[in-house]
């Protein structure tokens, strides 16, 4: 067995972990980081990354339908139906997680961080062992990341998948029925709708995306709706039965009725996702004395300290923040420099969210109801893109979005933004800078946005907020 | 009915723009030709319109505060002839009343001169208090500043928009001290703050210094002079002096020496047009006496000092000096200066580095005599001593010279009889 010492010791290499390795070889700091898997974690190796690929070319060919249509689109026509081959779909995916997986090795190797692939296990809170080098470091990183919930009446494998295998499907699917309707789940079903399959969403609570509010969905249902995608809410999956046909049947009931065997519904697929939520990969930390809170998250303060001096928690796995790759990525840069022994703390105003289904759905600060329910006096304006002239050339106003600005009556600080629609993620950068700058809606009226750009219906948003919007009636 | 559009005339040689000060009149108001309506203030002085013609006020261009440029329509009249001129901008500086002392007959009643108006009340803007239960507005900059200082944000009053806290909200905060850790129950920290708008005469000095400090490359330089000799004359001339013959201060001594000096260095007489680039050298003396009054800053003129001797340059800058604080000095007395003279006089002051007054080369400060122990002969004395300090600008005036100035100065100063040999 070898030994190893360091100054800090990251486990895990995903958006959390490898930003704060870099970060803290950066500051001069003797650092070593450990990953089971491949470097870039659960976003870019079977996440974010890959799903939002898959997408890109669901929508290529999702249009060129369009044009293979009698008469064709815009002018352009392609004699008949494009053709898909899941398979090379897939390589085409699978070379742009390499680009990126070896992108983050080579990031972390210049930074002078040493990358140790293996499986952390630990003796105790500050010595890991993986393979045969045992290292003890000073500061510990546990950056250990988040794994799909499995449902326990229908485990996973035999055609019951996760969002990761969900990433790697290499043939056409008929049927793809989706247990949970939260953003994961409608990314890949929406996708696989595109790619040609059919799908059916199984979802307990009363609407899809529940944690948005209906002003946002209803544009999404209403794509769902149109593109055929059946939409089951307020339904109990109960469980799976593999037919002799080899395809799978999901059966789910009325959830109000779940004990009435005769109300059963069923549905027969060639594969179920299942994507009821993701959890804390916490199981390994047991014996090193880190505090977990109910539900396995690792106990953090708001400088992500755990209950252990010197063992730091982020990301997924701590208890600080969404499970989001973003916050991962900040939280890692903070702990290096609190590290270092700069005072820095955990607390944005705002984190920006985003659902990358058709139409997009994107939220940064509160919405009018959770404004409300503050106690803040509130203005909202909304600014279709169906009025955006940008928007209309890129036929982005189809899927009938909006921007919906949320501001306080008194003092017009901008509270929250929210979007639905069509190529909308990429306006969110403002929407955040604004919150996190304490920006009144006279400092966006007040700021000359780009011609002919989507982020105009910031502009007009805002101005609608303050009751004078231009070019909307 | 006719309209009469009336254009700003030319107010004085080089003026290109004026700030109204004041409208007499409002819309709607007969007025008749020659009436004042209008107080502008331009670079160096304020003069008054007078009404071009008899008619009714039909509209007004600007309020206080706003600039006017010279042949902009500034205010329209209906007018009964049935013409409407567009006037012709014959109006010249010599139809325009100035503000000088001059035809009392002309005023019907004693008017006192018309002043610039105050400048608008201060309106008083009170820092927003954050909205009750809303975490305090500040940037992510501004927050990781007031984690690292230990600054609870929610101590901190912003002065931005709805109580927005900046970077120098955190400074005043740091001066200030935390108001919870200020000592006493009695002590709550205050909030308030008053916006001035700078405008007026205020603005034009904001402007002027700016331009100044901003383009010139000042090198200051202090002496002390020893004023005992001086004193003794000062005192002898004013307790023999005639009824009609104005007191003196040190000041028209130093004019005089200025005169020797000056003359014998025309380098720091001078006048530095940069962006011609060219230094004019002047033989004459005109002394601008850099004047406190009541509404800022004026240098009112004492021209040709060089032709006048101690009394009458004292009764000169009496006389000029006066009227800036009055507000009736006119254009000539406020414009011409070829060297500036800052007395600070009753501030005294250890030292200061006043600052030139553009295109002049240099400005020269006079402190308050003080009766100093200083060494002579080995001995410790008690003699009066006042300090100068001068700005020089380096561009054409090197430090050599701005001594050699001050040095000469100081001779003279300190040997009175040789500044009237």
């Amino acid at each position: 067995m070898k030994n190893k010492k360091c100054k800090v010791l990251v486990v895990g290499a995903g958006p959390g972990g490898y930003v704060a390795a870099i970060r803290s070889a950066q500051l001069g700091m003797d650092t070593v980081i450990i990953e089971g898997e491949r470097a870039g974690g659960t976003c870019l190796i079977r996440g974010c990354i890959p799903s939002k690929a898959l997408i890109h070319a669901a929508h290529k060919f999702h249009d060129l339908a369009k044009h293979a249509k009698e008469g064709g689109h815009m002018g352009i026509s392609i004699p008949g139906p494009a053709e898909l081959k899941m398979a090379q779909l897939k390589g085409w995916k699978d070379d742009i997680v390499d680009r990126l997986n070896k992108g983050v090795e080579h990031l972390l190797k210049t930074s002078g961080a040493e990358l140790i692939t293996g499986w952390a296990e630990f003796k105790d809170a500050k010595t890991v062992i993986v393979g045969d080098i045992q290292i003890e470091a000073e500061n510990v990183i546990l950056a250990n990341g988040s794994v799909p919930i499995e449902l326990p009446f229908m485990k996973y494998g035999d055609g019951v998948i996760s969002s990761r295998e969900a990433l790697d499907i290499d043939e056409k699917l008929d049927h793809l029925v989706v247990v949970g309707g939260g953003y994961i789940g409608l990314e890949l079903g929406i996708t696989h709708k595109m790619l040609g399959a059919d799908v059916t969403i199984v979802e307990a609570m009363d609407s899809v995306l529940p944690i948005f509010d209906k002003e946002l969905r209803r544009p999404l249902e209403l794509f769902m709706k149109k593109n055929k995608i059946k939409v089951n809410t307020g339904v109990f999956a109960k469980g799976v039965e593999k037919l002799d046909s080899g395809r799978l049947k999901l059966n789910f009931i009325d959830k109000d009725n779940s004990d009435d065997e005769t109300k059963m519904q069923s549905v027969e697929a060639d594969r179920v996702l299942v994507t009821v939520g993701r959890r804390p990969r916490s199981e390994g930390l047991a014996s090193t004395g880190v505090a977990l809170d109910e539900r396995g998250f690792v106990k953090v303060n708001d400088k992500c300290q755990t209950n252990m001096k010197g063992v730091y928690a982020i990301g997924d796995v701590a208890n600080l923040g969404e499970m989001l790759a973003h916050v991962a990525s900040f939280q890692g840069e903070m702990v290096a420099e609190i590290i270092a022994g700069h005072n820095r703390a955990y607390n944005p105003v705002a984190v920006p969210a985003i659902v990358f289904t058709e139409p997009e759905v994107v939220s940064v600060g509160l919405s009018p109801q959770e404004a409300k329910d503050a106690g803040h006096p509130v203005i909202t304006g909304k600014f279709p893109l169906a009025a955006n002239g940008r928007s209309l050339t890129q036929e982005a106003e189809k899927t009938g979005g909006f921007v919906r600005v949320v501001a306080r009556e008194d003092d017009h600080r901008i509270l929250g933004v929210q979007a639905v629609g069509t190529h909308v993620s990429e306006l969110v950068g403002e929407w955040t800078l604004a919150l996190e700058m304490g920006a009144l809606l006279e400092d966006i009226a007040g700021t000359i946005h780009a011609h002919p750009t989507m982020t105009e219906m910031t502009h007009e948003a805002v101005l609608a907020t303050l009751g004078h919007a231009i070019h909307i009636a | 009915m006719g309209i009469y559009a009336f254009k700003l005339p030319d107010i004085g040689e080089g003026v290109v723009e004026g700030e109204v000060v004041e409208w007499m009149v409002s819309v709607g108001d007969t007025v008749k030709e020659d009436d004042p309506i209008l107080s502008v203030m331009t670079d160096k002085a304020t003069v008054e319109i007078p009404s071009p013609t008899d008619g009714v006020v039909k509209s007004l261009v600007g309020e206080p505060g706003t600039i006017l440029a010279v042949g902009q329509v500034c205010i329209e009249f209906e007018t009964d002839g049935e013409d409407s001129p567009v006037e012709e901008n014959k109006t010249t500086s010599d139809e325009v009343v100035q503000t000088a002392p001059e035809p009392v007959e002309k005023v019907p009643e004693p008017t006192p001169a018309p002043e610039p108006k105050p400048e608008p009340a201060p309106t008083p803007t009170p820092v927003v208090v954050a909205a009750p239960g809303t975490r305090p507005l500040a940037s992510p900059a501004v927050r990781q500043r007031a984690r690292e200082s230990g600054i609870d944000l929610t101590t901190v009053s912003g002065s931005g928009p709805a109580g927005r806290i900046t970077h120098s909200d955190l400074d005043l905060w740091k001066e200030a001290g935390s108001p919870v850790a200020a000592s006493g129950a009695s002590r709550t920290a205050k909030t308030g703050t008053t916006e001035v708008p700078v405008i007026g005469l205020r603005r034009k000095i904001s402007e002027s210094m700016t331009e100044s400090y901003s383009t010139i490359p000042h090198f200051s330089y202090f002496e002390e002079v020893d004023i005992t000799q001086l004193e003794d004359l000062r005192v002898h001339l004013n307790s023999t002096k005639s009824d009609t013959q104005p007191k003196l201060t040190y000041l028209p001594f130093i004019m005089q020496a200025l005169v020797k000096a000056l003359g014998e260095n025309p380098v720091c007489n001078a006048l530095f047009d940069d962006e011609k680039g060219v230094v004019t050298r002047h033989e004459a003396i005109h002394l601008g006496i850099a004047t406190q009054t009541d509404r800022g800053l004026y240098v009112p003129v004492v021209k040709h000092v060089e032709a006048k001797d101690v009394w009458e340059s004292a009764h000169e800058m009496q006389r000029v000096s006066q009227a800036a604080r009055d507000g009736t000095a006119n254009l000539d007395e406020l414009t011409g200066s070829t060297f500036t003279i800052t007395s600070l006089g009753r501030m005294g002051g250890l030292g200061a580095t006043p600052i030139i007054n553009k295109p002049e080369v240099g400005i020269l400060g006079v402190h308050n005599a003080v009766d100093t122990p200083v060494v002579r002969n080995g001995q410790i004395v008690i003699r009066k001593m006042l300090r100068l300090s001068s700005s020089w600008d380096h561009r054409v005036v090197d430090g050599y010279d701005g001594a050699v100035l001050v040095q000469r100065l100081k001779t003279l100063l300190e040997n009175p009889a040789t500044i009237f040999m």
